[in-house]
């Protein structure tokens, strides 16, 4: 790994690791790096390894009996060089609709900030953001990458119920609610792509290390793709970005 | 088949949980009190994972279509067999239009029902657990109608082997161990966190378990970080929250204790108003 890490026992059964505490492309890279290898050498002896910004999560199946020997051997795994490679990221083009229907907070939002709609549009779309991880909800993604410009603190109140799809901004990070659900981020359109269905496997078809980038629709397009996404013969692959 | 004449309170199908998902976000679910919910399966021989019905607080009465052996364990719910009491942690020969009927839940507040070969409800992602979101329904309603198998050997298990030691359940000892952001408090709030009681409070569910009072203090939110059930967070406005077994997978406040895998089955176990005491295990 290209940091120094920290290795600490969680419970009986869990190992967090830790980078530095920032947020960066580099420690994602380092992050998903290891998590691989560690899905790799220890497929049988663990059940999950729960990745975030700059820590993971090892959950093995069993208590933990020696610590010191289980950090040894993770930091040695850690130390050799690596040529483990990453599947290949995939960039998704995802498309939302910043019409006022759905952009509750669009006006609020071009008042604080001083910016036409049309320019946060534009400078929410022109963004490759990464997926640093998914968590939270079921299929939320932690998008990092978000013009400056664009920061607002989350609002003091959150919202009872934020639509399903609701494309959002609060402090550094945008996102989209996967779900209706209670939340203090900015409204500012709303995506027809299903991000989480349990009857897909897997269930979230944009992973960690992917980029996402957004593209502006009609009402009567958001319709159309809400509709073909129902249909059975749907496939995801249609939000890959080719170009 | 089995028939849900009631549902009770809250009830809903579990088993270990759902394993393989956290990196799309997907909690863990699972049975609240894992130790009940094993020892019913281990009554009837049933497989480690075999699907069980979780009661909270007040039971169901459920209507049994086909001959099986059943198994109660957990908090005490006064559970009875066509009106006449019946044992807990025990096999139970039900025959067909049998109805188990259970209460008030006593020296507990949660109670499990295995059936010889566990509750045969869709897999989703390759659990049984019922959890909102993930799948539908995401609890027993009135009506329901639940696929098990037909147990034609009617006999009941004899078992004088395993005893089950229900201690846990008057306990009200939390075991801890530091969790990584228990470092960031001062020195004396440290020592306040772990010398103090608390009180479950009314804010209580398969997700969390919020904690009274509020514990004054100015640790600063941090970078989103991967949690687990029985880690405990604390918000600026001083809420201890313990996460349980629905839980997400991440979260951003600090992560100041975390209760040892059994500690979680003893809280699971606790209602609102109870007072729990912390202890560091060491």
């Amino acid at each position: 790994m290209r940091y120094q890490l920290r290795f600490s026992q969680y419970n009986e059964r869990s190992i967090l690791v830790e980078w530095p505490s920032e947020i960066s492309n580099d420690i994602l890279q380092d992050v998903l790096v290891f998590k691989k290898i560690i899905e790799n050498n220890y497929n049988k002896q663990i059940i999950e390894v729960i990745s975030a910004y700059n820590s993971i999560l090892i959950v093995y199946v069993l208590t933990i009996d020696n610590v010191n020997s289980t950090f040894v051997e993770l930091k040695a795994l850690s130390e050799v060089e690596h040529n483990s490679k990453l599947e290949t990221s995939k960039t998704f083009k995802i498309p939302v609709c910043y019409d006022a229907e759905f952009a509750v907070d669009l006006q609020s939002f071009s008042n604080a900030k001083g910016l036409s709609k049309h320019e946060i549009i534009k400078r929410h779309t022109q963004e490759f953001y990464s997926v640093f991880f998914v968590g939270f909800l079921p299929g939320f993604l932690y998008l990092g990458g978000l013009d400056s410009s664009l920061h607002l603190d989350r609002k003091n109140t959150p919202n009872l119920n934020i639509k399903k799809g609701s494309v959002a901004i609060g402090g550094k990070q945008t996102g989209i609610y996967p779900q209706d659900s209670p939340g203090g981020w900015h409204i500012i359109g709303n995506s027809p792509v299903e991000l989480f269905s349990p009857k897909r496997n897997p269930p979230c078809f944009i992973k960690a290390g992917d980029r996402v980038k957004f593209y502006s629709v009609s009402v009567t397009e958001y319709y159309r793709i809400k509709s073909d996404m129902m249909s059975s013969s749907f496939n995801v692959e249609t939000f890959l970005n080719h170009g | 088949m089995v028939k849900i004449l009631k549902a009770g309170f809250y009830s809903t199908i579990q088993d270990n949980g759902r394993f393989g998902y956290s990196s799309f976000g997907v909690p863990v679910s699972g049975a609240m009190d894992q130790k009940a919910y094993n020892f019913a399966n281990t009554i009837l021989g049933n497989d480690k994972n075999s699907a069980v019905i979780e009661m909270t607080m007040v039971g169901a009465e459920i209507q049994f279509m086909v001959p099986t052996l059943v198994a109660i364990t957990g908090a005490n719910m006064t559970p009875k067999l066509n009106g006449i009491p019946i044992d807990m942690n025990t096999s139970i020969v039900v025959r067909v239009n049998d109805v188990l009927s259970c209460g008030i839940a006593k020296n507990g507040f949660r109670t499990y029902i295995a059936v010889k070969g566990g509750f045969l409800t869709d897999l989703v992602l390759g659990s049984r657990s019922m959890l909102k979101v993930v799948t539908e329904p995401f609890k027993l309603n009135n009506g329901d109608s639940i696929a098990i198998t037909e147990s034609s050997k009617l006999q009941n298990i004899k078992n004088a082997k395993i005893r089950f030691n229900d201690g846990y359940l008057k306990t009200n000892c939390i075991k801890v161990t530091k969790g990584p952001e228990f470092y960031k408090l001062t020195h004396q709030q440290q020592e306040s966190l772990l010398s103090q009681s608390f009180e479950v409070s009314k804010y209580n569910n398969r997700m969390a378990y919020q904690l009274l009072p509020l514990f004054n203090n100015n640790l600063e939110s941090i970078l989103t970080a991967p949690v687990l059930p029985g880690t405990v967070q604390l918000t600026p406005s001083g809420q201890l929250i313990v996460l349980m077994r629905d839980c997400q997978t991440t979260g951003g406040y600090p992560r100041v204790l975390q209760l040892t895998d059994h500690a979680v089955n003893i809280l699971s176990q606790k209602m609102s108003g109870t007072q729990i005491s912390i202890h560091l295990k060491i």
